[in-house]
């Protein structure tokens, strides 16, 4: 077959050639100023699109006893101090915001409530993975303790190293989530976030914040997290 | 396939030359839009490496290897995760308009590693790592370029799946468990992206070897002078 000669194709393909500009076009990616936007909304969408794939009633795998990390070999991570010094004796928890009874709950109070002990995987954002066994009460019976309002949407700690974290409310409430006051069958160490820290399975590791001093129920979100307000993903779960 | 062949006239010298349509816009957008974000995948990913360079325990820390800052992507961890949850979603994205686009429109066909493309496959490798003899020339893609094609969309899904087990190990605990695990589900998702930078390293030796008509190709569609013939 001989082909046909066709110059109006021919034109097609100047015109095409035009198309050498995708790439450049897209190579704006790397201006600052348009990249900025791009990547909050590309982190945006990975948090929503993370809260939508997270299910209140799916556990996060436990373990055996013979599955955990020696505890020698649980690394402590900081962004300040490993002990920041405090009172056991005068300790409470501060709880404020949407709750019927807000005020200073003691160690005593939280550890009235229902225990559980759980071995779960703790993964840092690095990298890195331990499993550890955790125990403590249920963050949503103390919730119900301090009477929190059902349409709340978040809640915030702060820390006695002024490291703060938040978690949506689903998370808050999912069973797994601990306040949590031992660490492998031991009272937490100072290391570690004793008297209270946060474990939450289903969570990336800044998330389990230690040393608690203040609990709040909230609505609004004025700052997410020590490192979610660096730049890192708000939701982050597992 | 019918194979859309026309003959191109040189306006000044008359000169004709045939040109063959081998790549739909839509495959040249997905390409493109890939490459640039196989780019920056590959990158961030080795920035988000670089905060835990080992595949072992935390404590003790064996670092595999050192990768350097200059070719990484992000500038720090936070940063480069945000590159990687970007673009992840873009690298998704052209993977699956790609796939549906091949399937629906018949064009797979061109491309696509079948059962009977495998006994053209070893000549292929005789030739291109042996100096063996040059098989003949009857379709747009040989046995062992429709192999690599096909190939790496296996390892772009691998790859989309591994990344999502180490970026979820809880709510998809059974791809990891698939896998072998969290550390596994890491190290697969790790070795897959050297498997698909092999691919790219074997990709730009041909483009090179097979020069500028070929390149061009993969912008306007159409391939001038192509080897095979018109029938």
């Amino acid at each position: 077959m001989k082909p046909r000669t066709d110059s109006r194709q021919f034109k097609t393909i100047s015109r095409r050639e035009l198309l050498k500009l995708t790439p450049v076009v897209l190579g704006a990616f790397a201006i600052p100023r348009l990249q900025k936007p791009l990547l909050k909304a590309g982190l945006g969408f990975s948090d929503w699109a993370s809260a939508r794939l997270f299910r209140s009633g799916h556990l996060a795998p436990t373990f055996a006893d013979s599955d955990l990390t020696p505890f020698a070999n649980f690394p402590i991570n900081d962004y300040d101090v490993d002990d920041p010094g405090v009172d056991f004796e005068k300790w409470t928890l501060t709880v404020a915001g949407s709750v019927q009874r807000p005020g200073d709950y003691t160690l005593a109070q939280i550890r009235a409530l229902p225990k559980v002990t759980q071995n779960t995987r703790h993964v840092c954002v690095e990298g890195w993975d331990v499993i550890g066994r955790f125990g403590g009460v249920r963050l949503s019976d103390f919730l119900k303790t301090i009477g929190a309002a059902p349409t709340a949407r978040f809640v915030t700690v702060e820390c006695a190293d002024d490291y703060y974290e938040s978690l949506d409310m689903a998370t808050a409430m999912h069973p797994q989530s601990l306040l949590c006051y031992e660490m492998y069958d031991e009272p937490l160490t100072r290391e570690h976030g004793a008297p209270l820290r946060l474990s939450i399975p289903t969570k990336i590791g800044y998330k389990q914040a230690k040393y608690l001093t203040d609990l709040k129920v909230s609505h609004v979100l004025p700052k997410v997290g020590y490192w979610e307000d660096q730049g890192y993903s708000e939701f982050y779960g597992l | 396939m019918a194979i859309r062949m026309i003959a191109i006239e040189d306006m000044k010298t008359g000169e004709i030359t045939e040109a063959v349509y081998e790549h739909p816009l839509v495959v040249r957008l997905c390409h493109w839009l890939n490459a640039i974000s196989l780019f920056v995948m590959v990158g961030s990913g080795f920035q988000i490496f670089r905060a835990f360079p080992s595949f072992g325990a935390k404590i003790p820390q064996k670092d595999l290897l050192n990768w350097p800052k200059a070719f990484a992507l992000g500038g720090w961890l936070g940063g480069a995760l945000q590159w990687h949850l970007t673009f992840m979603w873009i690298y998704i994205a052209t993977g699956l308009v790609y796939v549906g686009y091949q399937v629906f429109s018949g064009n797979y066909k061109q491309v696509l590693f079948v059962r009977r493309d495998l006994p053209g496959a070893w000549p292929m490798v005789r030739h291109y790592f042996f100096f063996g003899p040059k098989p003949p020339v009857r379709e747009s893609y040989n046995p062992l370029q429709k192999h690599a094609y096909t190939s790496t969309i296996a390892l772009g899904v691998l790859s989309v799946l591994t990344g999502l087990a180490v970026w979820k190990p809880v709510q998809f605990s059974w791809l990891a468990w698939m896998m072998g695990g969290f550390h596994w589900a890491r190290l697969w998702h790790f070795l897959i992206m050297w498997a698909m930078l092999a691919f790219v390293f074997g990709h730009l030796v041909m483009v090179v070897l097979h020069g500028w008509n070929n390149f061009v190709s993969m912008f306007t569609g159409w391939k001038k002078d192509p080897e095979y013939p018109s029938e």
